[in-house]
């Protein structure tokens, strides 16, 4: 039962790689969310903007939803993904030389983009701002993962693939479509390009590349860390087998339909608005049979979520992943809609996805492998509770703070006097409006980004070996 | 007590029948994974390449002009898109607001679109034509001269950093593979772009502003918004007047029988 013990009939990992992937997740976390903090700063004071081409809002807001989709959420999921493949297939991975090439290339990925993106260069597709020679590179580095994913399974030692599997499987495929798809462009310049798709139809595949992004590097291969990570610390078997089989097939079939509620009101065909609208609501379904089946695997170890700081993240996790897959199918609504677009309600949603369900699941599986990669208990029990508090609470400053500003400021958009006219014809109005909101969020932002920091903190004394019982504990089992 | 390590989750028996299908065997699995993910893409965007579901054309909408296209490069460069919509909606506070609602046929030179996400500042898409070219150089310098309480930081060195004729050319060679410029247009452009830039230059010395040269990004910049919607608006209108001009004679001949 033991699987992590050094039994000598046990394959070899390579954990080597783990431990790079791990490291480069929350380094890269804390620039993504520093950079955001910044973001924060300049919507509540704008002299933050610092009048320097490269510090403006416009040029930065980019670095920091690459940093932290590409950089923080993409390192944790390989982290998760190199360590828990090998061990679910019972093999090591398929190619080591290819393992460091994915580490290396993409984290020369992320320093590229870093550099470019404050200098201007950008395709303006959201989450696909990156210039096309970077694009190429991505294609090549991740096809080079997908080759060493699949040798992996074809290399595997056990006869089926779990459920963890599948998940991680969606994601290696239809990330590569959708990023090849949305980057077709015509060079002007080595740094500038045109893609070849125009007007609505570009919108469109933008879309459906962007909301997918989310679907299939921020859902689905989180859910499949959550299905190996939450048994192995709950120590309790998956809820329902048969339940992840449904939600495994109908959330990747239902996902992909829903890019067009980002375009409700556009221009596009009124059939492809409503299905988009139709899809995202029945997305509710498949989402939320991934919660409960994740909730339920707590059966009977709810008790341990007072010690166990690993069950603690994943807990608020999976319940803000319930909580904003609700929330996202109520926003494609196309009367919620109506209010909500263009406003901070969708900043807020897009937060309680990141921080809550990516971010506190990333820290839970942070956590959980600290002590078992590095063979040493963690530094600090105490700071891994300390920084679930000042996540959790920052999570929920900064989401109530975004709801009161978006829907403020939707309903002032909309707001008619007693004959006919704008209530706020000036724009600057509603904005002026917004400021306290955007100090509460910084707030919240920054307790989050210090509970990230002190996770850092806390695994780099752990890796330094400087707590003092270790010397008398020399176990490779975890504490708990 | 069965963990992940020990490849079985609960229940049912290991013998199901999707274990047995799907899970023994990967190269079907994937394959299967491909096809769910493949088929919400295709019956979405497929159609809209066809003439008949896909964006109604317009015919008044034109490309953008060489100066014009130079300040949308510099539109996306300076990420204006993160806090500006180009989307006007058809409900009634927006075009009370705005003007026109945006019609797709209107996006069809734009490479990429700009409709936007967050409206951090107003929707741009009816900004064409609203105000006068000095106000978009006092704005872009000084937001808050122009707006009292706005949080847009100022962009100076647009007043400063000059374009690059070569560098425009580059980029309509590029926007050539998809019709919007002939051989000749992209010949003509250091004309064109001089011409344009010397009018919008004119303007400004009458409102006092003399600092400021043809090739002067700012210039190329208040080019590109002074275009904006300002086709579409155009087509809305005539066609309005046209069916108004039909009800009218329908309604004449109605009466003369």
């Amino acid at each position: 039962m033991t699987a992590d013990s050094p039994a000598a009939a046990a394959p070899r990992y390579d954990d080597e790689i783990v431990k790079k992937f791990l490291l480069a997740t929350f380094i890269w976390g804390v620039v993504g969310m520093l950079v955001g903090a910044i973001l924060a700063l300049q919507l509540a004071w704008w002299p933050a903007n610092l009048g320097l081409p490269w510090t403006t809002f416009g040029r930065l807001r980019p670095l920091h939803t690459n940093a932290v989709i590409f950089a923080f959420t993409a390192n944790g999921l390989f982290t998760g993904i190199y360590y828990s493949m090998q061990r679910l297939l019972k093999t090591r991975m398929f190619n080591d030389t290819l393992s460091n090439i994915h580490f290396w290339g993409w984290q020369a990925i992320i320093v590229s983009a870093a550099i470019t993106l404050p200098l201007g260069m950008s395709q303006t597709h959201e989450y696909a701002e990156l210039i096309w020679p970077i694009d190429l590179a991505i294609a090549v580095v991740w096809v080079l993962f997908a080759v060493n994913f699949f040798g992996t399974i074809a290399v595997r030692k056990v006869k089926h693939l779990y459920v963890a599997i599948w998940f991680y499987m969606s994601m290696v495929i239809t990330i590569t479509v959708l990023h090849v798809v949305n980057n077709l462009a015509m060079p002007a310049t080595l740094t500038r390009s045109y893609p070849v798709f125009s007007g609505m139809t570009d919108a469109l595949v933008q879309w459906w590349y962007g909301h997918n992004a989310v679907g299939f590097l921020l859902t689905t291969p989180m859910l499949g860390l959550m299905y190996y990570f939450l048994p192995k610390a709950a120590e309790r078997p998956v809820y329902s087998y048969r339940l992840s089989i449904i939600h495994f097939w109908a959330l990747v079939f239902l996902y992909i339909w829903a890019g067009p509620h980002h375009l409700l009101y556009s221009g596009l065909p009124d059939w492809a608005q409503t299905l988009g609208m139709i899809f995202s609501v029945v997305l509710i379904a498949p989402s939320w049979g991934g919660m409960l089946n994740g909730l339920l695997t707590l059966r009977g170890a709810w008790d341990r979520l007072r010690s166990d700081a690993v069950l603690k993240f994943f807990v608020v996790g999976i319940t803000f992943y319930g909580m904003s897959t609700f929330e996202g199918p109520m926003m494609s609504i196309r009367a919620v809609n109506a209010l909500s677009h263009y406003t901070d309600w969708t900043i807020g949603h897009v937060h309680s996805g990141a921080l809550g369900w990516v971010g506190m699941s990333l820290f839970a599986v942070g956590y959980y492998l600290v002590p078992r990669l590095w063979k040493r208990p963690l530094h600090n029990e105490g700071w891994a509770t300390a920084h679930f508090w000042l996540a959790t609470i920052g999570i929920v400053l900064y989401v109530v703070a975004m709801w009161v500003s978006g829907i403020t400021q939707g309903l002032m958009w909309r707001a008619i006097d007693d004959v006919g006219q704008l209530q706020y014809p000036n724009f600057v109005d509603t904005v002026i409006k917004l400021v306290p909101f955007y100090w509460i969020r910084l707030g919240g932002g920054l307790m989050y980004l210090s509970g990230l920091v002190l996770m850092l903190v806390n695994i780099g004394l752990t890796i330094a070996g400087s707590r003092p019982d270790q010397a008398i504990n020399p176990s490779p089992a975890p504490a708990k | 007590m069965s963990h992940p390590d020990n490849n079985s989750p609960q229940s049912p028996a290991p013998d199901s029948w999707h274990r047995r299908t799907l899970e023994h065997k990967s190269a079907l699995f994937a394959v299967l994974t491909t096809v769910a993910i493949s088929v919400g893409g295709l019956v979405e965007i497929v159609p809209l390449f066809t003439v008949s579901a896909g964006p109604q054309a317009i015919a008044e909408v034109t490309p953008y002009t060489p100066l014009e296209q130079a300040g949308r490069d510099i539109y996306s460069r300076e990420g204006c898109v993160q806090c500006h919509s180009q989307m006007v909606r058809p409900f009634r506070a927006e075009t009370l607001r705005y003007g026109e609602w945006s019609r797709a046929g209107e996006y069809t030179f734009d490479r990429p679109f700009l409709l936007g996400s967050r409206r951090i500042g107003p929707d741009l898409h009816r900004l064409g034509g609203k105000y006068p070219d000095v106000w978009h150089y006092e704005h872009m310098k000084d937001p808050r001269s122009t707006s009292p309480g706005s949080i847009m930081p100022a962009y100076p060195w647009l007043l400063e950093d000059r374009i690059d004729t070569a560098d425009v050319q580059a980029s309509m060679t590029a926007l050539s593979t998809f019709g919007h410029y002939t051989q000749a247009e992209i010949d003509a452009a250091p004309a064109a772009l001089a011409k344009q830039g010397e009018e919008i230059v004119g303007r400004l010395r009458q409102s006092k502003v003399e600092n400021i040269e043809a090739d002067h990004e700012i210039v190329a910049l208040i080019a590109y918004l002074q275009r904006l919607g300002t086709d579409g608006k155009k087509a809305i209108k005539d066609q309005v007047a046209q069916t108004e001009r039909a009800q009218g004679e329908a309604v004449a001949a109605g009466s003369a029988q």
